[in-house]
């Protein structure tokens, strides 16, 4: 594979994978996958998951046996059932299985980007049976879609409203409120402005912060029986703090649509396209993006008013994003681009919240909202780093099997094409094993960028 | 075999003898140790340290306090007014030994509520956006050049806190999960990344941490016959914060070892049932700075360990039995040499027209004074040292008293 090709899928894709094949105008192909829906959800990858409402009423069907279990006494040798757990399990497994099998990776990237720009930790909040409904319902459909259309839709969903605590936030003044003499949660309204949408550098105020707050109290969530739409969502006019509400200035009248109105006048305020274009160039192309490639982004997405597509194509045509790979793989993008070059062929599952917790970025476990890092400074300890290697040569053991399984060339070839270095593929042709070949394959410096 | 490997890795021979740190640094003795532990996501510092007897503590947050002293499940009392939350049974043991001084009513000069951009500053030191180095580093670019072996900087847990990323590298501690190649696949490795700027230090030094790792952390390292797997004893399993202070505890105690280290734990950003929600980061911090004093040993005489968080919570409970993002919060100052017992800091109090912005607690000391007087007691950096690692901190003077009159 030439190194045009190869860069392609590296840098703007999950990695060069078995079924990537290369093309006569690698951008072209590139913007082709930003095209029609999400390729996992048409191709049924992802059929018979939960929604957010399967999630929550999985929720509360653990809590009832997690309450039977107690008052039997906790019985020895039992535990109450999970169902949340599962379907985090289940879940987890169909996206990194897509994400390892798909030749539409760069679409795939960008999911997972976004995933992390609305970031909802599993161990946070009661959230482990909503993460996966909430990237395929808030995230997947609206990749290549409008930003306004992805903000609306990720801060109304039950994950993102129980992991920033809105669903219990009720205004002071709210029928609620005033019975229960109960009061504000502001973490959403924060989180929302200052990592979602405008970032401190539109320079809002405490009060505009409680004035977010206040707008969004009544978004909340459901279950079935408690009438839940089919992501979960509940709007509660009972916990709705009365009355029109300024944010940077602009007055919202009171009620679910003034929740609506101040994130759609979020969403397009000129300091969200900058944020978001400026983590756009540093995720895909350099930890300290040059202001020019930032502006272009900006740019494509200020001129759309917020087309997600042609902020991904202006990405593709950055010449920056053509020099050679700089940008060091997280561990997520290391485990997802091992497996895409060398899948298994041994039929068993990949432990994945295992091994992206040992590498360090627990799988959909953020510590923080703001998400995963994407500076090399956060990934290249020396133990981070060695635990990859260690990770590689245990993967590399499972994938040697003799003449019958992955020749080191071959799989080389299809990682890195004329991105292999003269001295990596040396290593690799005189290794002492398949097993060693795979492993100073994988833990070469040039695998280890993207 | 090993002990092969480990030479040539470590230069321990070099190592044993080496002791520039204290020869260049007449004042600071070389078997000082110093800790930071950053609590991300701003620690609510009146639930951990309870001003119990201000009279406005009750209204502001009543389902945020816990029982009084001498109750079932009670705080530890403090002297009277301060109260330390019950889950810091093994702080309170310390603080009792005088070896822990909270000081309350702390914040660093930014009033930023967002924790990002405050935790990036805390870790930086200082407002000047021409540096990126995170102050702990600059702390380490005070000692001179030590033998390569042994890096003087340790981060625990494989992501490394901005607080340490800067020009100077530092080693890393981090538990192992996997099977781990031989040592001459290791050599293979590390020889095809030599040139990388990125992973050629860190395999490096990876290696030569794990290998001074095992020689310290596995008690029959010195006998372990043939190829024991590098590693395979050094990095225990459990990436739990005690599991990790007692490993980091017993590498920062050893000869040659790394002096200074930094943790950070999550899990403080307490929006809603918050005395629940603190239980279990509370207990953790508890045992892991317990697990910490233990595994030092002797050298927790010469070990200083700080406490802090990026701001504070609201003095009010919101509407969800939590606290929103406020501003001045409490940090711990504990070790051996500490001058503890007591709570030191400027009480703001809590009346509507004494907090901040009729919302939070308010400041009366700087962090930077804390971190700058803890630098200077303990590891006896001058001045202009505090001035460089501190850029413009000329107003926050570096606090006095924090350790006990030699």
């Amino acid at each position: 594979m030439d190194r045009i090709n190869a860069q392609a899928f590296i840098r703007f894709g999950l990695g060069a994978g078995a079924s990537d094949r290369p093309d006569s105008d690698p951008r072209g192909a590139l913007k082709a996958q930003l095209r029609g829906p999400d390729p996992g959800q048409a191709s049924g990858a992802f059929d018979g998951l939960p929604t957010g409402l399967d999630g929550m009423d999985a929720l509360k069907a653990d809590a009832l046996a997690r309450k039977a279990f107690l008052q039997a006494g906790k019985p020895a040798g039992q535990k109450p059932a999970s169902q949340a757990r599962a379907m985090y399990v289940a879940d987890c497994h169909a996206q990194m299985n897509w994400a390892v099998a798909t030749n539409a990776s760069f679409r795939e990237r960008l999911v997972w980007f976004y995933a992390n720009h609305f970031s909802v930790s599993v161990f946070q909040g009661q959230t482990a049976s909503l993460v996966g409904p909430f990237i395929r319902e808030a995230i997947r459909p609206f990749v290549n879609g409008n930003f306004t259309n992805m903000v609306l839709a990720a801060e109304s969903h039950p994950a993102m409203l129980r992991y920033l605590d809105n669903e219990q936030s009720m205004g002071p003044d709210s029928m609620a409120g005033l019975q229960m003499r109960k009061g504000l949660n502001e973490n959403l309204g924060r989180e929302c402005m200052e990592l979602h949408t405008v970032g401190l550098a539109a320079g809002y105020t405490q009060a505009d912060v409680t004035s977010m707050a206040k707008i969004l109290t009544g978004w909340s969530v459901a279950t079935s029986d408690g009438g839940g739409t089919p992501t979960g969502f509940k709007y509660r006019p009972a916990l709705h703090e009365p009355g029109a509400q300024t944010v940077m200035g602009h007055s919202f009248d009171g009620g679910e649509q003034a929740g609506i109105a101040a994130l759609v006048f979020l969403s397009r305020y000129p300091t969200s396209y900058q944020m978001l274009a400026r983590k756009l160039v540093t995720h895909f192309v350099a930890d300290e993006p040059a202001p020019d490639d930032v502006a272009r982004v900006a740019t494509a997405l200020t001129d759309t008013c917020g087309d997600l597509a042609a902020a991904a194509a202006a990405v593709v045509d950055l010449d920056l994003a053509w020099r050679p790979l700089s940008k060091l793989k997280t561990p997520q993008e290391f485990l997802i681009s091992t497996l895409r070059a060398a899948p298994a062929a041994d039929g068993k599952p990949v432990d994945y919240a295992g091994i992206t917790t040992a590498l360090g970025q627990p799988f959909w476990g953020a510590p923080l909202p703001n998400g995963w890092s994407d500076q090399a400074a956060n990934w290249d300890g020396g133990d981070a780093i060695l635990s990859r290697v260690d990770w590689a040569y245990t993967y590399a053991g499972r994938l040697d099997n003799g003449a019958a399984g992955p020749q080191p060339n071959q799989v080389a070839d299809n990682a890195l094409g004329a991105l292999l270095r003269p001295a990596t593929a040396t290593a690799i042709a005189t290794a002492g094993s398949r097993r060693e070949a795979l492993t100073l394959l994988f833990a070469a410096p040039e695998f280890q960028r993207r | 075999m090993l002990a092969t490997r480990r030479t040539t890795l470590l230069g321990l021979s070099a190592l044993i003898t080496t002791s520039r740190v204290k020869l260049a640094m007449a004042d600071a003795p070389t078997d000082q140790r110093f800790v930071v532990v950053l609590l991300r996501g701003a620690l609510d510092g009146m639930s951990a340290v309870v001003p119990y007897g201000d009279a406005n503590l009750a209204s502001l947050r009543p389902n945020l306090i816990p029982p009084a002293p001498g109750q079932p499940g009670g705080m530890h009392d403090l002297g009277g007014f301060f109260g330390l939350n019950p889950n810091l049974a093994g702080v309170y043991g310390m603080y009792q030994a005088g070896e822990v001084l909270p000081v309350h009513a702390v914040a660093g000069p930014y009033r930023t509520r967002s924790h990002f951009e405050a935790q990036d500053l805390l870790q930086l030191g200082t407002e000047n956006t021409g540096i990126t180095s995170g102050w702990l580093n600059r702390v380490l670019a005070e000692f001179p050049t030590r033998n390569r072996a042994a890096l003087v900087g340790l981060s625990v847990g494989i992501g490394t806190p901005l607080l340490l990323q800067g020009p100077v590298r530092v080693g890393s501690y981090a538990p192992q999960h996997f099977a781990t190649p031989s040592p001459d696949l290791y050599a293979r490795i590390q020889a095809l990344n030599a040139n990388d700027p990125l992973t050629g230090p860190a395999i490096t030094e990876g290696l030569r941490g794990d290998a001074f790792d095992a020689s310290i952390l596995s008690d029959d390292a010195a006998s372990a016959p043939g190829d024991a797997p590098p590693g395979g004893a050094a990095r225990g399993k459990g990436g739990n914060f005690p599991d990790l202070a007692s490993h980091a505890g017993t590498l920062l105690a050893a000869a040659g070892g790394p002096r200074i280290a930094a943790f950070q734990l999550e899990g403080w950003d307490t929006h809603g049932n918050q005395v629940n929600g603190l239980k279990a980061p509370l207990s953790g911090l508890d045992a892991g700075l317990v697990a910490l004093k233990t595994s030092l040993g002797p050298a927790w005489k010469n070990t200083m360990v700080v406490v802090m968080t990026e701001f504070g919570r609201t003095a009010a409970m919101n509407g969800t039995s939590g606290t929103d993002h406020g501003t001045a919060t409490m940090t711990l100052v504990l070790g051996g040499n500490v001058n503890g017992g007591k709570v030191a800091g400027t009480w703001p109090g809590l009346s509507p027209s004494q907090l901040f912005e009729n919302r939070d607690l308010a400041p009366t000391s700087d962090i930077r004074s804390v971190a700058k007087g803890a630098l200077a007691a303990h590891l006896g950096l001058p001045d202009a040292a505090l001035a460089r690692v501190f850029p413009g901190s000329l107003d926050a003077a570096p606090l006095k008293g924090l350790v006990r009159a030699a």
